[in-house]
């Protein structure tokens, strides 16, 4: 608008900085919630199992989508995109090469490692609203590359493809769905321990040290460009492999189940469990399930801004998120004990 | 030949939406440095205000100033209310803030005026414009009131006092608050005339995408990558980039094989990010100098 010399200093910062020790819960807690994970499926029906697999799942995305940001403070609103390429690896390797449904999930793992790293290349050069839009452009993409005509021998077009459910193995008798519960679990469980702990080694504190002062980062050695392409890739493998498990348990995959939609969906359990704090993606993950289906319950068509006006109110009551709730909580206890 | 010069004339018709499009999204990344993710709903909104002005009687163009006026109004009233709290708060909480916004807008549309598609009229008729069967009045018109708005806003940033005011309070907002203006409600005014572009933008691609609360999504994404294809800096670039995408689009798929209809919005996106990644600043954008 003007040709007035332009000296920005230092802009907005992208996502507000969480130390490192914020990001987790402490072991009593993390064993109690376990514990409830672990119990919950023996008294309840099997759609409600479905449920709580798919709520595990998509925990398991936004944690993802919270390494990126809330670790390297890189924005991404093309999560789907993994999501999908996740998913599509498990359908594709199951319905045509027969390969068993656990041994899928590390490939998926792979192939979005690649694929993010490849993608963290071109990212590198962007940063805060721009980077945004890059993701948001690969995210409404997605869906029309996997309708491809030469693909389509591969990904059966608008179609899809139909995912086998896996039987309980070792005649272990539980459903299906049961089964498919604990065996979410179980990933679920490993990776969190898996990001915990990169989040407390050497990489994690380079991611943190980018996200917190790019510049004072690469002065002190940290080599940025790697390391941010690496937050991708990581990234993108996790959600990946939520995919692959979301194929599985919705037995099913088609172009129109990974829009933009789904992007925005994780973006916002991010949001809404915290950014930077891990457990957060569970109640993230509970909001974006749950909270659409209670607001249609309320008035039909209304759910989009019911959705709007809660995230509205979670923005500017707790801006941090269930973190802030959790913290809260937290000193309260800590209040009562002392009485 | 003339399938060309078809194509192109019909690139520049659509183009000249995207222009629009782009103009808005600039002028509120101008004014607070963040990309209006709604910008597109709320262009929408306004085009079923103006519909519903004319269900009730009211004459095109006495729709049309209206629905403006309320547009300019509802665009201050937004960032008076929602988004002036969240001016120091980090990127990611906007960017929130704005699908919040994009989810309400939409679905109070969808809401209020059913989600079923409405035949939207155009005031320049769709015969052939003069005689020629190239493009047709509609187009012709899209083009000339893009071109005008285009003229009058030069006009106003660049001779007006308030023009003036707005452009120092988008570059250097320190020190324009220093020599007295009011950089926050220029901040308000930038939203309003933006929510007034848009306005124009949807009421005049209605007719052609049909009225619908989702009828902008294709046309926002578009917009978005005129904006960074002229440089989210340069209102002049924003529309420039607007009649380039719109003659890519069509010439793309037009002529590469296998794209058609269902690749031109990939094209698009795959323009923003080669955009991006060669010339950060857009075709016309400043380079913007960090301090360390």
């Amino acid at each position: 608008m003007s040709a007035a010399e332009e000296v920005v200093a230092e802009g907005h910062q992208a996502v507000e900085a969480v130390p490192k020790r914020a990001m987790t819960l402490g072991t009593g807690t993390s064993l109690v919630v376990l514990a409830a994970l672990i119990i919950m499926p023996v008294f309840v029906k099997n759609f409600i199992i479905f449920q709580m697999t798919m709520l595990l799942i998509y925990g398991l995305a936004v944690l993802a989508l919270n390494i990126l940001t809330g670790g390297s403070g890189q924005f991404s609103l093309g999560q789907s995109a993994f999501y999908a390429v996740g998913a599509y690896t498990t359908a594709v390797l199951m319905e045509h090469f027969n390969v068993n449904y656990a041994l899928t999930l590390p490939i998926a793992g792979v192939v979005c490692f690649g694929f993010g790293f490849l993608f963290g290349q071109p990212a590198l050069r962007l940063s805060g609203v721009y980077l945004a839009l890059a993701t948001f452009a690969l995210a409404t993409a997605m869906p029309q590359l996997l309708k491809l005509n030469f693909l389509e021998h591969w990904t059966g077009g608008v179609q899809g493809l139909v995912v086998t459910k896996p039987d309980a193995p070792f005649g272990l008798p539980m459903s299906q769905d049961m089964w498919l519960y604990y065996f979410s679990l179980a990933v679920v469980l490993a990776i969190y321990i898996f990001s915990v702990n990169l989040l407390r080694s050497r990489s994690g504190r380079a991611f943190m040290a980018i996200r917190d002062n790019e510049i004072a980062a690469s002065a002190m050695g940290v080599d940025v460009a790697l390391y941010k392409t690496l937050a991708f890739g990581v990234s993108a493998a996790i959600t990946g492999i939520a995919g692959s498990l979301g194929a599985i348990a919705v037995q099913f995959v088609a172009p129109d189940s990974y829009t933009i939609t789904l992007a925005i969906s994780l973006f916002l359990g991010m949001v809404v469990g915290g950014v930077g704090w891990l457990p957060g993606s569970i109640v993230g993950a509970a909001f974006i399930i749950f909270v659409p289906n209670m607001a249609e319950g309320i008035s039909k068509g209304l759910s989009g801004a019911v959705f709007g006006v809660l995230l509205f109110l979670v923005i500017y009551l707790v801006p941090h998120g269930a973190r802030q709730i959790a913290i809260l909580g937290q000193q309260l206890v800590g209040r009562l004990r002392k009485n | 030949m003339e399938l060309f010069t078809n194509q192109v004339l019909a690139g520049i018709a659509t183009g000249a939406i995207y222009a629009c499009m782009a103009l808005a999204v600039v002028m509120i990344y101008q004014a607070i440095d963040h990309l209006n993710f709604a910008q597109g709903e709320m262009a929408m909104f306004s085009t079923f205000i103006s519909w519903q002005l004319m269900q009730w009687g009211i004459p095109y163009w006495g729709a049309f100033i209206i629905a403006l006026a309320l547009s300019f109004v509802g665009g201050i009233a937004i960032e008076r209310i929602l988004f002036k709290p969240l001016a120091k708060a980090p990127v990611l909480t906007n960017v929130a803030g704005f699908i919040a916004l994009y989810a309400i807008i939409n679905s109070s549309a969808g809401l209020i005026w059913d989600f079923t598609i409405k035949q939207y009229p155009t005031p320049f008729g769709s015969s052939p414009f003069l005689g020629s069967q190239l493009i047709s009045t509609h187009q012709a018109g899209m083009i000339g009131v893009t071109v005008l708005l285009l003229i009058g806003l030069y006009f106003f940033f660049q001779y007006t006092k308030i023009g003036l005011a707005m452009r120092a309070a988008a570059s250097v907002p320190e020190s324009a608050r220093l020599v007295g203006i009011n950089t926050s409600w220029m901040i308000a005014l930038g939203w309003g005339m933006a929510s007034a572009i848009g306005a124009i933008a949807g009421m005049l691609i209605a007719p052609v995408v049909f009225l619908e609360p989702n009828m902008m999504g294709g046309v926002l994404i578009y917009g978005f990558a005129a904006a960074v294809l002229g440089g989210l800096t340069s209102p002049f670039g924003a529309v420039v980039g607007g009649f380039l995408v719109g003659v890519f689009e069509n010439l793309a798929g037009t002529y590469i094989p296998g794209v058609g209809n269902e690749l031109k919005l990939p094209i698009a996106l795959a323009l923003i990010i080669s955009v991006l990644v060669v010339k950060p600043a857009g075709l016309f954008g400043r380079q913007i100098v960090k301090r360390v």
